[in-house]
């Protein structure tokens, strides 16, 4: 059993609750610290979402609609690892984001940018054994937001992915590489500087598809398992 | 440890059309086994303001008490057409509603039993990590000696226990901060 445990994520590697620069954090981050939970079979298992049948067209985000839609045709590639660097295989991947105007297809979305009548936005992809992923998208823009004054969501892609285990859930985002509102942005600046550049995809020239796409890798890494049988 | 954890980040506002569409809230179609049961959670900030775009997770053992995973080595009975996974997000009234069947106990590592309980992820803009807590049914006899109740202080407990309305319903209100915090864990 304690070798089918998850590590703890050390100090340091995910975003305090209460980042106050963001102002959705003070009412929305528990004071209390959590309780350590001694891991059951209740956090050492969790959805492989197996029965979730997915076409091609999920992971192809310029494919879904009439028409192409318009923007930067991207590739969106990495691998889904744990923290030995071993593949998580046949994990779900599920992302979301703006149009290439920073406009979300989405009733709450009132930011004044066109809405694509060829891009929702939404996408679904499983990896394969060794833990590889790709999408084709559109390079999201970047769009304002009421958190202060003149502010703007660098472009990003949400990512959800269980994993092997209700432990090793995460909701992250994709950042672009060296994009000059990441410095202003403290969403991304809740992480904790050392960890921050772990959410910025790498340019990759090799997957760019000549005459077609520019490629982007972004390498998710989950939590391993304990290595000793310790808790 | 030769990789670094990828860092958690919000969910923000706009997950509805890739993370709800498609998902049921109804965990158990006609033909698994067990009770059925309703399940309302109810999100409120800190200031006891409801939050109306929130998402809840909720995964959970089947009636017998056996996960759908292949870490669960166990000789019980797997249902056909029941993972124990649901995903609904919250509405104006900040509720979300399942429909499931109420789980089995499972074992506790150090032996012994725990209470029946149903494990949920909490998210929602201005939520940066995850939130992870559990739903346990009031009145089960096996509450007064569930291992991780046990680890919770005795005032703080009730945060975590459903309770049945009129209606039959079990409902929980789950408040991220504020006087009626309720307890979060780190899994």
């Amino acid at each position: 059993m304690e070798k089918d445990t998850y590590r703890r994520p050390a100090a340091g590697q995910h975003p305090a609750n209460l980042s106050p620069a963001y102002k959705s954090t003070p009412t929305r981050s528990p004071k209390q610290p959590a309780i350590v939970l001694p891991q059951s079979l209740s956090e050492i298992t969790g959805p492989s979402l197996a029965t979730e049948r997915l076409n091609a067209l999920e992971s192809d985000l310029t494919k879904q609609r009439m028409g192409e839609p318009l923007g930067e045709r991207i590739v969106v590639h990495g691998r889904v690892l744990d923290e030995d660097g071993k593949p998580v295989p046949k994990a779900m991947l599920e992302i979301w984001q703006c149009n290439a105007a920073g406009r979300y297809h989405h009733p709450g979305d009132q930011h004044d940018a066109p809405l694509d009548p060829n891009f929702t936005g939404g996408g679904r992809a499983r990896a394969d054994e060794e833990g590889k992923y790709e999408f084709i998208t559109i390079k999201p823009g970047a769009y304002p937001w009421k958190n202060h004054h003149n502010a703007w969501r660098p472009a990003h892609i949400h990512f959800s992915l269980f994993g092997p285990a209700f432990a090793t859930r995460l909701i992250t985002q994709m950042y672009f590489p060296d994009d000059p509102l990441l410095g202003y942005d403290p969403i991304y600046q809740s992480v904790p500087e050392a960890a921050r550049k772990r959410l910025q995809a790498r340019f990759d020239i090799e997957t760019t598809r000549p005459e077609w796409a520019l490629a982007y890798k972004f390498d998710i890494v989950l939590r391993g398992r304990n290595a000793t049988p310790m808790e | 440890m030769s990789h670094v954890l990828t860092p958690s980040q919000t969910i923000g506002p706009f997950y509805f059309g890739t993370l709800v569409n498609g998902y049921r809230a109804d965990l158990a179609p006609a033909g698994v086994a067990g009770e059925r049961i309703e399940l309302v959670l109810s999100l409120f900030d800190t200031e006891g303001v409801l939050v109306p775009d929130g998402l809840f997770e909720i995964w959970q053992a089947n009636s017998h008490g056996r996960y759908n995973h292949p870490d669960d080595r166990r000789n019980l009975p797997l249902d056909a057409g029941f993972e124990g996974f649901g995903r609904a997000s919250t509405d104006m009234k900040g509720e979300a509603h399942f429909t499931t069947v109420r789980p089995g106990r499972v074992p506790w590592p150090a032996g012994g039993e725990q209470a029946a309980h149903v494990n949920i992820n909490v998210f929602a803009r201005g939520v940066l990590n995850r939130l992870a807590t559990r739903l346990y049914f009031d009145g089960d006899p096996a509450l007064a000696e569930d291992p991780v109740l046990k680890l919770v202080d005795a005032k703080r407990r009730p945060t975590l226990i459903a309770k049945r309305d009129a209606g039959g319903v079990w409902r929980l209100p789950i408040h991220i901060g504020g006087g009626r915090e309720t307890v979060f864990f780190d899994v």
